[in-house]
């Protein structure tokens, strides 16, 4: 499996992480890695509920003083 | 009671068990509609920017959005610059008064004149907040459908060539709104 992409999207204000999130994830394969950093405080929920509406898995969420790093991993097509 | 419904009717159960799965299995292989439409009637700054934000929101969600302009909205459709030809007085000062491009447009509050516009676009690119045009572009790229009330256009006189550049653009009726509205799971009013 390739190595864990990186996005950075810290600046952007809503919806402008999840929108640019969704256009990295159609790049990937089923089964890759996105790791994404954001300091827009909304980020925080929106990328939980992100993955719950399009079905990707939110492996991990790393909150460092004002940034967040959120790890997604693609879903498998047709799940 | 289902014991008491077996010893009364056996056969009734029976059909009555098949047709609950029948049920089961019809609703599992039906499609879950993710789709939204809007019915985008004001033509203001802020009111536009909240239907883009949602729209290109659940568009990077991976719902089919489709946004439904009528009224006052039609004018933000618009591209800046002189009126098509070919127009009647009427249709002329209503180009007059609701002029086309992202720029022109007003705010529902605070406008104070263009004062208030000009704060809060000035406080949106501070804050690295997208702006309608942005938004708008973003709103292209991930397939947001914009349908255009072909009766607001002809009341208004506004001409196709008038709209601005946007892949999926396009005139429809009130029944082909409610014929995505029906099958859609949200349905806003903006």
């Amino acid at each position: 499996m390739s190595a864990t992409q990186e996005i950075d999207l810290t600046g952007l204000k809503c919806p402008m992480p999840i929108v640019r999130l969704s256009k990295l994830m159609k790049q990937l394969d089923a089964g890759q890695e996105i790791a994404a950093v954001a300091n827009d405080p909304a980020f925080c929920l929106d990328v939980e509920a992100w993955c719950n509406k399009t079905g990707h898995e939110l492996i991990q969420i790393n909150q460092t003083d004002e940034r967040l790093t959120a790890v997604i991993r693609k879903k498998h097509e047709g799940k | 009671m289902n014991q008491a419904v077996q010893e009364y009717s056996p056969e009734l159960l029976g059909a009555l068990t098949e047709r609950v799965e029948a049920l089961e299995e019809q609703a599992a292989a039906a499609p879950r509609s993710d789709k939204l439409s809007m019915v985008v009637f004001s033509g203001e700054l802020d009111k536009l920017l909240a239907a883009f934000v949602i729209a290109t929101g659940a568009a990077a969600c991976g719902m089919k959005v489709s946004m439904f302009f009528t009224f006052w909205a039609t004018a933000a459709l618009k591209k800046e610059g002189p009126q098509a030809k070919g127009k009647s007085l009427v249709e002329k000062m209503f180009g007059w008064m609701l002029p086309g491009g992202f720029g022109k447009r007003k705010l529902s509050k605070m406008e104070m004149g263009g004062v208030g516009r000009w704060m809060m676009t000035r406080e949106m690119a501070k804050k690295n907040v997208a702006s309608l045009a942005e938004l708008v572009e973003a709103a292209d790229e991930l397939g947001v459908r914009i349908s255009i009330c072909e009766m607001s256009m002809s009341l208004m006189g506004i001409r196709q060539e008038e709209l601005l550049d946007y892949s999926d653009i396009g005139c429809c009726g009130v029944a082909s709104f409610l014929d995505d509205a029906s099958s859609s799971n949200t349905t806003l009013f903006i």
